[in-house]
């Protein structure tokens, strides 16, 4: 057993593991604490290498008890792509491309929430839920499907059709609520006050952030048990961001890396940026109205974004955002020159670190990692209207020779 | 009266109750009211007269951030929830 119990992150005050996720003190988050020294004992790199390429190769680094109680879809280690045609046009020397749009439910949520539902199992939880602007849905109805317990999820009424359907065919009690995020988020925090169930993002929410922490250690890994100099993060809650730093720091603690020296940044959409807003003017995080195509960081009131703050201040990393037009951009540049398609929080990564590279704040001979969580073919909706349609020919050969012959003549000229 | 929900970790101010009926007619009277008859109440949920940094006062389904804060006007039958910021995402 590597974990010793919870601890607040604000006051310090220790806690036995339990389904809670609030200092009964402060009311600050609590955070789940390990024995490094036996975990120093059990992992190496050997060790590491020798495991099944899913996250739960870094088992001893992760808050589950029992092997029998793990449900695994099989997320993590996914590709880490040396993106040459994208540094090239954005003018960098060393860019990585972490694609994590390619887990079982196609976002980097089942990271979270394999550790989370493994979690609710132990705890002894038959119902799980969250509060979702759409991935989480997606993969709490398919880890809750797989493990054979109720689910209730609960969405923006207005998400992007691809996620609400996705999430129905997993078959949850999926409940669409009039209002943006901010608005759900505060509902089901008043549900699980009311219900003794396993809300993955709220009373779990210490067991299931520790899971974004594989997206430090996997990409330290795949660059050869190394830190990026420069890691650029989408960030909604902010609680990703701090997972992968805290991630990275426990490689320098356990001597599986030098030095976790990376410079944490983080992607925000301008219609929904109160990190970035924070970050730039100094102020503390004020919540904002969301109002952006991004619906999945669409959170106006980010619960870890103090702690995000600090994180980017710390490592002297920097903060940017793109606008609407610079995101549809984002996604087909990535898609383009990488074959990589992404939804929008992707996009968003792109068209900041494009921002921030051209503004000089990115140097362009550092090692960059560009974190990609979600895939395209979940927002499909709001890309549509900003590509060129195909042209419709008969089927004839003469037909395409036309067209073809067309289109090389407007280029001759 | 006001209905004010409260979070689990502040239920020691309502007997185990998660929703108690105060009187008040700003949510800061709402606060001192509760804080009258269960002493403590206020130091857990206000520091130097303004909203904690982990907690979220909502007034109606609204933050009161985007209101009037602590001077917030409440009506009969209106609903307050006090609930942990750090949730979700």
């Amino acid at each position: 057993m590597t974990v010793t119990g919870l601890r607040c992150r604000n006051c310090g005050k220790h806690y036995p593991i339990e389904a809670v996720s609030i200092c009964e003190e402060c009311f600050g988050p609590l955070e789940v604490e390990y024995d490094y020294e036996e975990i120093k004992e059990r992992l190496s790199k050997a060790e590491i290498a020798r495991r099944a390429p899913t996250l739960w190769r870094y088992r001893e680094l992760l808050p589950v008890e029992r092997d029998e109680s793990i449900v695994d879809l099989k997320a993590g280690f996914t590709p880490l792509h040396r993106a040459d045609n994208l540094a090239e046009a954005l003018g960098l020397k060393e860019l990585y491309i972490k694609n994590d749009s390619v887990n079982p439910t196609f976002s980097f949520k089942d990271r979270v929430v394999s550790v989370a539902v493994s979690k609710a199992i132990e705890f002894g939880f038959d119902t799980v839920g969250c509060a979702s602007t759409g991935n989480l849905a997606n993969s709490v109805a398919a880890h809750a499907a797989k493990a054979r317990l109720n689910c209730y999820i609960f969405i923006p009424a207005n998400l992007n059709l691809g996620k609400i359907i996705q999430t129905l065919a997993y078959e949850p009690n999926l409940i669409a609520v009039e209002g943006n995020y901010d608005d759900v988020n505060r509902l089901c925090t008043e549900i699980a006050g009311y219900y003794n169930w396993g809300f993955v993002n709220i009373n779990l929410r210490p067991f299931y952030s520790e899971g974004s922490k594989t997206l430090g250690y996997e990409v330290a890994e795949q660059l050869g048990w190394q830190a990026p100099e420069r890691a650029v993060i989408p960030v909604a809650s902010g609680s990703l961001l701090t997972k992968i730093y805290k991630g990275l720091k426990e490689l320098e603690v356990l001597g599986l890396i030098d030095s976790a020296d990376t410079r944490i940044t983080a992607a925000q959409s301008e219609g929904c940026s109160p990190v970035t807003t924070a970050f730039r003017t100094g102020e503390p995080i004020k919540p904002v109205k969301p109002n952006t195509i991004e619906k999945s960081l669409a959170i106006g009131n980010p619960a870890d974004g103090h702690y995000a703050l600090k994180v980017i201040r710390e490592t002297r990393g920097t903060a940017g955002a793109a606008s609407d037009p610079e995101i549809i951009e984002g996604i087909k540049l990535l898609a383009r020159t990488e074959g990589i398609f992404t939804e929008t929080a992707g996009g968003v990564v792109i068209a900041t670190l494009k921002n921030l590279v051209e503004a000089g704040e990115i140097d362009r001979d550092e090692r960059v990692v560009a974190y990609i969580t979600g895939n395209g073919l979940k927002t499909q909706d709001v890309l549509a209207d900003y590509l060129t349609k195909p042209p419709v020919i008969e089927a004839e050969l003469d037909a395409f020779r036309q067209l073809v012959e067309k289109k090389q003549e407007v280029v001759a000229w | 009266m006001v209905t004010v929900r409260l979070a689990t970790p502040l239920r020691k101010f309502s007997d185990g109750k998660p929703e108690i009926k105060v009187s008040g007619s700003t949510v800061r009277e709402v606060i001192e009211n509760i804080d009258r008859e269960k002493p403590g109440f206020k130091e857990r949920v206000l520091e130097n007269d303004e909203i904690k940094q982990f907690i979220n006062i909502f007034h109606n389904n609204e933050d009161v951030r985007f209101k009037q804060g602590l001077d917030t006007p409440v009506a009969e039958d209106d609903v307050i929830s006090i609930l942990p910021a750090v949730s979700g995402g």
